[in-house]
């Protein structure tokens, strides 16, 4: 129940706003989020719980050093 | 620098002490089992699924309550598939459909809108079951009802919150050694929410996204910091230390702490979240909902959903019980634990 999933703003409408997911878009409420159109986001129950960060290759490269340093 | 593939050969070549890691969440326990990782781990490392399927956990009173109203002339039960074949003391909601109960199924709760609007004569009841996760868009519900004055549109709770659980399951039982925790209530709680638990039972804490890579990652990182109370996020893309303040303080607005049951682990203290005294009029009745029968008395899932037995110890296992003929709510969900260990065929101890 807890599943949510990835999708790219197409266009926030009042609001609500068009996600695309592989292609298939769906409404989603946007009350949670401040979003603006080309933004990922995590979709879940209709609703878009938070913006994705683009997670920068230095950051999974600090995470994954981090990681390292246990060894 | 390190990638998957020694990731993968340090957990398969692991032999320090055992270890138990815990996955609280349902979602977690389904990637797991059909991913395969535990083929991929050391024997020393022992993962256990938690009770982190809301619709499992939720008592049979509930469901005998849902089952109540869905059968009234003037009103109409709406909720997720999950729900709908949960069995109460003595019939799923799906059973009553048959009988003419009225249920309809949705993918949001926001789809009640346009039911009650079409209907303004039925009062519409939301079956408003979950975790953090869910939380904000029940909220988010609430704001619009009030918002667009809707009158017919009412919530029946049983919400819940992980950390009072994971309290009380370290509380009860020594041996989990580390969480991998729920990385979708921590995009709205944030990580932090982990940190007391964290501190008082001196044990690691691994927020996870859902790919079986990300798992992977975190359960190497959960290992590493054997006994240490930490906090790790492996979920940079959506968690975030604090997490969606704006949920927070909208879930806050609308609802507050109250005592749950959890079927089979019975009432733990503020675990759960109800409307607030003010929103009363969009109650259907949530209160005092803690009855908890068994359809099926040797049904497990109270075990099961504690992680002191696994599925497959349960005498009912692939015999009486199965997804098609489920006697406990763990397999019908299929975030149920036994569902899932049962579809994937796992066994690993
Ligand atoms: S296998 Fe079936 S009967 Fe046994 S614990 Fe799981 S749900 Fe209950």
């Amino acid at each position: 129940m807890c599943v949510a999933l990835p999708g790219k703003v197409q266009k926030v409408f009042g609001q609500k706003a068009l996600v695309d997911f592989n292609g298939n878009q769906v409404e989603a409420r946007t009350g949670l989020v401040d979003v603006k159109t080309g933004d990922y986001v995590l979709v879940h129950a209709g609703c878009i719980l938070q913006k994705m960060n683009e997670i920068e290759a230095e950051q999974m490269t600090e995470l994954f050093s981090q990681l390292e340093a246990f060894r | 620098m390190m990638d998957r593939t020694d990731i993968i050969r340090y957990l398969q070549s692991y032999d320090g002490p055992e270890v138990s890691i815990m996955e609280v969440c349902g979602s977690h326990t389904g990637a797991i089992s059909k991913s395969g990782i535990p083929s991929l781990l050391s024997d020393k490392i022992h993962l256990i699924s938690g009770p982190g399927c809301p619709v499992c956990v939720t008592p049979s009173s509930y469901v005998d309550r849902l089952i109540e109203l869905s059968m009234r002339k003037d009103t109409c039960v709406v909720t997720f598939g999950d729900m709908l074949r949960i069995p109460g003391s003595t019939v799923s909601l799906a059973q009553a459909k048959g009988q003419g109960a009225h249920v309809e199924m949705v993918y949001s709760p926001f789809d009640i809108l346009k039911l009650a609007a079409k209907a303004p004569q039925t009062t519409f009841v939301f079956a408003a079951v979950g975790f953090e996760t869910t939380m904000p868009v029940y909220a988010l519900l609430m704001q619009t009802l009030e918002q667009e004055s809707v009158s017919n549109v009412k919530l029946l709770t049983a919400l819940k919150t992980m950390p009072p659980v994971i309290d009380t399951l370290c509380a009860q039982q020594a041996k989990i050694d580390g969480f991998l925790a729920p990385g979708h209530v921590a995009v709205v709680t944030g990580y932090k929410v982990f940190d007391p638990l964290a501190q008082t039972y001196k044990i690691p804490f691994g927020v996870a996204g859902f790919q079986a890579s990300q798992i992977l990652v975190a359960l190497y990182g959960i290992l590493h910091a054997y006994h240490q109370p930490k906090v790790m996020n492996f979920y940079p893309e959506v968690v975030t230390e604090a997490g969606n303040e704006k949920a927070q303080e909208l879930i806050d607005r609308y609802f507050e702490p109250v005592d749950a049951v959890w079927r089979g682990m019975g009432i733990i203290c503020g675990s759960g979240r109800q409307l607030r005294n003010q929103y009363s009029a969009f109650d259907a009745g949530s209160a005092n909902l803690n009855e908890d029968h068994k359809m099926n008395q040797k049904c497990c899932c109270d075990k099961v959903l504690t992680g002191k037995m696994r599925p497959y110890q349960c005498p009912l296992y692939g015999k009486a019980c199965t997804p098609l003929q489920p006697q406990g709510a763990c397999m019908v969900s299929e975030e149920g634990n036994c569902h899932s260990y049962f579809i994937n065929q796992r066994n690993d101890r």
